[in-house]
């Protein structure tokens, strides 16, 4: 098996409050191989961006990272210091926030951003950085782009703005790139399209993929596996068609019930009943385990470690071989 | 954008216009101007005659016509207490409040946004607090304490600064006199440019702040050190031009304030300035004086606003659409 590109292991994220330390992000690990796309699926709030800011160091104080660590094709960089850390930004970690709309500063030109960008991290003058800016453009399907380069953001539509946000996360041609809910804040129309480029653009170059949403859809049709989060931990991972077809964990398995199938007519949606617990609150055990249908005794005391069940793991006592419904003292 | 600059120009005449009515109505209603040339026993033929002279006897609006028509000359009459004309007054005296105005000006923005930028990046630190702290009393002394407190600590005991006037001024080409080229010039300046900017300066650093911490939030700032942008570039290249917007604004804005303000610095620093010639107008009811100081104020705030628009063009590209559509 060749090194993954990311490989996150126990990572804890902690905010120091004065009313005491919160654990937004609890023991999760996960690998990420070359050119693969991993979708992190969750609720808000379950801590998937903010996996994504910790993964690129760019959590912001009172936030930490208080435990595990972070590889970059093998080589720790969690505990890099600020500049080295920062050269690594998008060179080697590219990254594309929710909305276009902000992402860019509005009072710079559109090719003096990428220019800025490519001269960072590439020993290229002037001329050759706007040369590849045109052509990066012309890649991200943005028409006319000997012209359209001069252009202010502002007169660029969502849509375009979010071309040009990738073809800056992916200038400096990184190994990884952290999506960041890139098509919530977009017209349902343009969705498919910014997501259609953005899988092309890294299959062409073989860049790895966190691909961090909420749309279930986005997840089925883009990510080779898919990890779903809840109250900070990761409660099951797997092959996308695995998860999305045979989820295990009761969490999993209400997420993709919820779905509505076309073919279907129902009076109500499908619901998971209550709300995810807020971080002061997390339950002893598993942390799902008020919501779970299926709680036992063993839920209530022990938190669930990730176990494997077919080509998935999962995070669920419901699938330890040892016994189902035994109490084991923790 | 010269439709825009066009439209800008009329509106400024407009302004200018309800602003002369206002200085204009000031010789009818602080009395009888004739009452002010003449003494009890000047015989009242002569006093008609000189109503007469002075064209008071005609209908309002013609003199009204009349005062806007001479003020576009830059004629705004003859001062009661000098009986020399105001304009040359005011002209010997406006380098001296310009010059001061302009370098306590500058004074607020050099020391002002370093500061505020040091503040916002450094939130935490013991010198940012104390920035924060020394801004707080600089905010609310008012500027005759703070003058008077520089004048102590500066001139009295120390004895580094002169306390009063101008120093030695050169005359320069247009009667302009400047005190910017001799040393006792700019050492008579430094105390009251200082006494000036103080409250602008802390009103620049805190505005600053402010801003720079706003700015340092928003998204396109967090995508910049996403891209891994040094943190100079993030800084001073992306959060600062975005901090300048409304401090442009705010700074074009003060200077206006500063012209017309610098009555009171002028006055504790008996520098020969339009400041103190404006007192002692009110002192002696010389209308003519403080009709064109208020004319001539206004133009000054008027010009800036003009001016602080087209620079907010110039930094935002997003104004200029509005600008170009308009």
């Amino acid at each position: 098996m060749t090194e993954p590109v990311l490989s996150v292991r126990d990572l804890t994220v902690e905010f120091v409050t004065r009313r005491g330390t919160l654990r937004a992000i609890d023991s999760v690990s996960f690998d990420i191989a070359p050119g693969e796309v991993l979708g992190v699926v969750g609720e808000s709030g379950a801590g998937k961006s903010l996996t994504g800011t910790a993964v690129i160091g760019l959590l912001d104080p009172p936030g930490r990272i208080a435990g595990g660590e972070i590889r970059l094709s093998g080589r720790r960089i969690d505990d890099l210091p600020a500049d080295e850390m920062r050269r690594i930004r998008g060179k080697r970690i590219g990254m594309v926030f929710q909305d276009p709309l902000t992402s860019l500063n509005p009072l710079y030109r559109v090719g003096d951003q990428l220019v800025e960008t490519i001269m960072t991290h590439l020993p290229v003058g002037r001329d050759e950085a706007r040369r590849r800016a045109i052509d990066l453009l012309a890649e991200v399907g943005i028409p006319a782009p000997e012209r359209r380069i001069d252009g202010w953001p502002h007169e660029f539509s969502g849509g375009m703005r979010q071309r040009v946000v990738i073809a800056l996360a992916l200038c400096a041609e990184p190994d990884l790139v952290i999506a960041d809910e890139p098509t919530t804040a977009l017209d349902v129309s343009v969705q498919a399209q910014i997501i259609a480029l953005l899988k092309r653009l890294c299959r062409e170059r073989g860049t790895a993929v966190m691909l961090i949403t909420h749309d279930m859809g986005v997840i089925a049709e883009t990510a080779d596996r898919v990890a779903v989060m809840y109250a900070g931990r990761i409660v099951e991972i797997g092959p996308v068609r695995e998860v999305v077809k045979h989820p295990r964990h009761p969490y999993a398995q209400g997420l993709m019930g919820s779905i509505p199938a076309l073919e279907e007519s129902r009076e109500r949606l499908q619901q998971i009943e209550g709300s995810m617990p807020r971080l002061a609150a997390i339950p002893k055990g598993c942390a799902f385990n008020p919501r779970c249908p299926h709680a036992f005794a063993r839920c209530m005391v022990e938190k669930p470690v990730l176990l494997e069940s077919g080509a998935s793991r999962v995070a669920c006592w419901l699938h330890d071989g040892t016994g189902l419904g035994e109490e084991t003292a923790a | 954008m010269l439709a825009f600059i066009l439209r800008r120009l009329l509106q400024s005449a407009l302004v200018l216009l309800s602003v002369a009515l206002i200085a204009f109505a000031m010789f009818r209603f602080v009395g009888d101007p004739v009452n002010q040339l003449v003494s009890l026993d000047t015989p009242a033929d002569q006093v008609r005659q000189i109503r007469q002279s002075l064209g008071l006897d005609d209908p309002v609006l013609v003199q009204f016509g009349r005062y806007v028509m001479n003020a576009l000359r830059f004629d705004f009459g003859i001062s009661y207490q000098f009986r020399q004309p105001v304009t040359a007054l005011l002209a010997e005296r406006a380098p001296a409040t310009l010059e001061l105005a302009l370098v306590s000006a500058l004074f607020s923005l050099v020391v002002g946004i370093p500061m505020g930028v040091y503040t916002a990046l450094r939130r935490d630190g013991v010198l940012a607090r104390l920035f924060q702290a020394v801004s707080l009393v600089g905010v609310s002394l008012p500027t005759f304490l703070i003058g008077i407190l520089l004048i102590y600590l500066f001139a009295v005991q120390l004895g580094w600064l002169p306390s009063f006037g101008r120093g030695e001024t050169v005359k320069l080409a247009g009667g302009w006199t400047t005190g910017l080229l001799t040393v006792s010039g700019l050492k008579a300046l430094i105390l009251p440019a200082v006494t000036l900017g103080l409250f602008q300066m802390t009103l620049i650093m805190r505005l600053v702040r402010a801003e720079m911490l706003e700015v340092l939030r928003t998204d396109y700032i967090r995508f910049a050190r996403a891209r891994g942008l040094t943190t100079r570039a993030v800084h001073f290249g992306h959060a600062l031009k975005n901090t300048l917007v409304p401090v442009i604004t705010i700074a074009g804005l003060q200077l206006g304030s500063i012209i017309a303000f610098a009555i009171i610095t002028e006055t504790v620093f008996q520098w020969p300035g339009m400041g103190v010639l404006f007192l002692k107008a009110v002192q002696n009811v010389d209308i003519p004086i403080m009709a064109a100081y208020l004319v001539m104020i206004s133009g000054l705030f008027v010009i800036i606003n003009l001016a602080v628009d087209l620079l907010y063009a110039a930094v935002d590209p997003r104004l200029r659409v509005t600008l170009k559509g308009a």
